[in-house]
């Protein structure tokens, strides 16, 4: 489905991805794992468009995302939930969902991508006029989450969805991970809690300093000691 | 100074909300563009004043008023989508302060192109509505249709940015730019829609004041300074703040002109603005930080 | 801290530059005699109105080039020319009393209106709004007291019998006088530049207009700086205010109060170069050089004849037209450009 080789990328005088080459096949989900800073966001920043890359080449269904403008890129079917949610605070929880829907493909089906993420997400059915910003961190990440599949994706991105939420509602976050699974959505999912992820996901690559240090099934990473040895602790 | 507290003092206070429609409808189109790309048009009187020699030389030239107003509201709001693209756009990357400043030139290339072009004379377009009386008040029909109109636009404009895709966006997209790709949004075409819809604004505006005022290349700098400080007063961007603060401007400059010389009312409006900042410096209903 | 850098001062001359040129400039008047005998009038005035705007706009810089764009100056040179040719006129005060008067109420209600914005840290939109509303209300003041200010048309400071006179601060007539003194105000203000570029000061400013908190942090009273740049600049814009009053000897809201004016000293210092010592200069040559060709041209031109006084409109239309040109294509003005070039070209010699 997604095919990203030798793609380089980075910031005004730091790159940050050297010659990453990654494929993600449909209805997979694929974790990426690394430490803090070693180009987990990035990788999910080029593919959505944000970033331009400086090199390689990236497709999704055989068609080339490069030569996309960062908004079309929606169109091809891949939604990004990005890191910390970036919801629109000052705006309702409708309102968020329907700028999921905003593309012309999504708009013509709004009220129906609606009824499914509330019938999905019931919470965000009992909350849908109050302000996105004035929710829990759990309730904003399945509302983010819920704005990503209003526009009818294949294939969802989620940059560090556990972060910064409470133990509890981690696990509550990667139950949310496994429904949109079992809808038949292709996941590409960074993360910092390894155990976690390797849970949820089939495959994983390690990223390290920019470059694809391992990869291979879940169960292997988990095996794998340079895993172990880096995120595991013990 | 004559001011008494009889009938005439409440026909000032009205009229003081009659005023207060217009300067709100104007405020409204001037934060608006604030509130999306963050740009204060210092040119933005100067654009009503283009929409009022669009409407007159239009009216004048034959065409009923009607259309001559729907012509002058789409001459300014493509007025403002220009301003956008051809001055707005290549600073967005400069410092905020240089974007204002830009605005600024195009006040003084819009009022010296409407001298050259309209002359320095002053114009009316000789509509007489008339007035209505109540209890030994008198209230101008043009005033009152201007308030009527003026609400109607801005009602207008919240069920098109609350209930439209294209309005969430604008909402979205002024308190979160960079995600918008994400959503597949193209910001740079908000921000156009943004500048035309602002223009139509100021575009409604003129409308409203041409059957009131004579036209005349510098009347923006009469009412600009006066949007500003609306706007400011509100809370820039707040578009509950900016109507609010359009009440109370306005009662100063009717209450006030009313009691004493024009300037003095204006005046004292000034010196409450700065007092109302320095007690509150987000505005009345900003958000800041 | 790490992240507060000083911009290092550019565009000063060397001393043997800045000689030839003060040397240049006080022969000015001779080389006019003899070599335009019969214009000598017309040229001197507009230098003089050259060297009176760039006293104006250095003292503008002073704060500009730290992130203070205010829009109240129109309201300093105002109150510093009103209140002197008021006290003149209606009290006979002698402008040697009357201009310090006026360069404290100006510096007073600088001062009044700075110390809350800069404590609550009103700044960017909010700090030039603000600004512009007290030149607004400088302005409303000066057309509605309109019985000694002459309201919208504007007064004149009464005639001094016999012409030049050293109690009345009228020098008017005598164009060569009026030209050194003239020179003498724009000396004062690159001398001020200078001084406050030196100064502990500035550097705290510097500071203080990249960040704020580090700044602080770092023990500088960002508000006492920011409140000593304000005074001084409003102060010299009060004292070029009342100058230009007594040399033109006209006041009006147009000509020395009000938005128009407080735009007019933004973009001259914006177009000559916001941070470099003769960058106000240059502009103030090049935006009165600029509306007096255009005024010449448009006059010897057909198009009076067409459009009438219309057409004098016509040099505010490029004039407007080149400001947004300037502000997209040349930020840092005509000088600060011309010298980063050069510093380019130097640094990319091998």
């Amino acid at each position: 489905m997604l095919e990203l080789s030798g793609i380089s990328a980075g910031y005004a005088g730091a790159q940050t991805l050297f010659d990453l080459s990654m494929r993600v096949e449909a209805g997979e989900a694929v974790a990426v794992i690394g430490a803090n800073g070693a180009g987990k966001t990035t990788l999910l920043r080029v593919i959505s468009g944000m970033l331009p890359a400086r090199s390689g080449s990236m497709t999704m269904d055989g068609v080339s995302l490069r030569d996309s403008p960062p908004h079309r890129i929606v169109e091809t079917g891949i939604a990004h939930v990005p890191e910390s949610r970036r919801l629109f605070p000052r705006l309702s929880v409708e309102s968020n969902l329907k700028m999921g829907a905003f593309i012309p493909a999504a708009r013509a089906r709004f009220r129906e991508r609606l009824d499914y993420v509330y019938g999905l997400f019931p919470r965000l059915k009992e909350r849908r006029s109050q302000l996105a910003g004035t929710m829990s961190g759990g309730e904003q990440q399945m509302c983010a989450i819920g704005r990503a599949l209003m526009s009818g994706p294949k294939l969802v991105l989620l940059d560090e969805p556990s972060m910064g939420l409470a133990p509890v509602v981690v696990q509550q976050v990667f139950d949310l991970v496994r429904r949109i699974r079992q809808e038949g959505y292709t996941v590409l999912i960074v993360e910092q809690n390894v155990r976690q992820v390797l849970k949820v996901a089939d495959r994983g690559y390690l990223i390290e300093v920019g470059r694809i240090r391992a990869g291979g099934t879940a169960a292997e990473l988990l095996a794998s000691d340079a895993v172990r040895d880096a995120y595991m602790g013990i | 100074m004559d001011c008494q507290l009889d009938i005439f003092f409440l026909e000032a206070i009205l009229n003081g909300v009659l005023l207060a429609g217009l300067l709100a409808l104007l405020a409204l189109g001037l934060n608006l563009v604030f509130g999306v790309i963050d740009v204060v048009w210092i040119c933005y009187a100067e654009l009503v004043m283009i929409g009022m020699y669009a409407i007159f030389y239009a009216y004048t030239g034959g065409v009923p008023f009607p259309l001559a107003a729907l012509l002058g509201i789409l001459a300014v709001a493509a007025t403002g989508a220009l301003l956008h693209w051809v001055v707005i756009r290549p600073v967005l990357d400069q410092p905020p302060i240089n974007q204002l400043l830009v605005t600024g030139g195009v006040l003084f290339f819009l009022q010296a192109v409407a001298t050259m072009a309209f002359g320095i004379e002053f114009r009316s377009l000789g509509i007489r509505l008339g007035s209505t009386g109540f209890a030994d008040m008198t209230f101008a029909w043009s005033r009152i249709l201007a308030f009527v109109v003026a609400l109607a636009g801005m009602l207008a404009l919240w069920i098109f940015l609350s209930r439209t895709f294209l309005g969430t966006a604008i909402r979205a997209i002024a308190q979160d730019r960079q995600i918008m790709p994400l959503m597949g949004v193209d910001a740079s075409r908000i921000y156009l829609v943004t500048s035309a819809v602002g223009g139509g604004l100021a575009g409604l505006g003129a409308v409203l004041m041409v059957l009131q005022y004579d036209i005349y290349p510098q009347i923006g700098l009469q009412f600009g300074p006066l949007i500003f400080m609306i706007c400011v007063l509100g809370g820039l961007g707040s578009m509950a703040g900016g109507f609010v603060a359009a009440f109370l401007i306005s009662q100063f400059i009717a209450v006030g002109g009313s009691c004493m010389a024009t300037e003095w009312g204006y005046a004292v409006a000034f010196l409450f603005f700065m007092v109302a900042i320095f007690i509150r410096p987000q505005g009345l209903f900003g958000v800041r930080g | 801290m790490s992240r507060v850098a000083l911009r290092p001062t550019r565009g000063i001359p060397p001393l043997a530059w800045s000689a030839l040129g003060a040397a240049a400039l006080l022969a000015v008047p001779i080389l006019i005699r003899y070599g335009a005998p019969g214009s000598e009038r017309y040229y001197l005035h507009i230098l003089i109105q050259i060297l009176i705007w760039s006293f104006i706009y250095t003292g503008w810089s002073l704060m500009g080039r730290f992130g203070l764009t205010s829009l109240g100056h129109g309201a300093f040179t105002g109150i510093g020319a009103y209140t002197t040719v008021l006290l003149w006129n209606v009290a006979g005060l002698s402008p040697w009393l009357g201009i310090p008067v006026g360069i404290g109420l100006a510096t007073a209600a600088a001062l009044l209106v700075a110390y809350p914005c800069f404590s609550l840290r009103i700044t960017g939109h909010y700090f030039a709004l603000m600004t512009l509303a007290l030149t607004e209300f400088v302005r409303l003041c000066i057309v509605g007291w309109r019985d000694y200010t002459g309201g919208s048309l504007g007064t004149q400071p009464q005639r001094a019998p016999g012409g030049v006179s050293i109690t009345a601060l009228q020098f008017e007539p005598d164009r060569v006088l009026s030209y050194y003194i003239a020179l003498a105000l724009w000396a004062l203000g690159l001398w001020m530049w200078l001084r406050v570029d030196r100064s502990m000061d500035r550097y705290a400013l510097d500071a203080a207009s990249q960040d704020e908190e580090a700044a602080a942090s770092v023990g500088v009273d960002v508000t006492r700086e920011k409140l000593k740049i304000t005074g001084l600049s409003a102060a010299m814009c009060a004292l070029g205010g009342a100058v230009y009053g007594q040399y033109q000897m006209y006041i009006g809201p147009d000509t020395i109060a009000g938005l128009g004016v407080s735009l007019n000293i933004v973009f001259g210092t914006i177009a000559g170069g916001l941070s470099v010592l003769l960058g106000p200069t240059v502009g103030a040559v090049f935006t009165q050089l600029l509306s007096e060709v255009l005024r010449v041209a448009v006059q010897g031109s057909g198009l009076t004849a067409q459009l009438g006084s219309a057409a004098l409109a016509l040099d505010t239309a490029i004039y407007g037209a080149l400001l947004i040109f300037f502000i997209i294509y040349m930020p840092k003005g005509i000088l600060g450009t011309i010298l980063e070039a050069r510093r380019r070209r130097r640094a990319g010699a091998p």
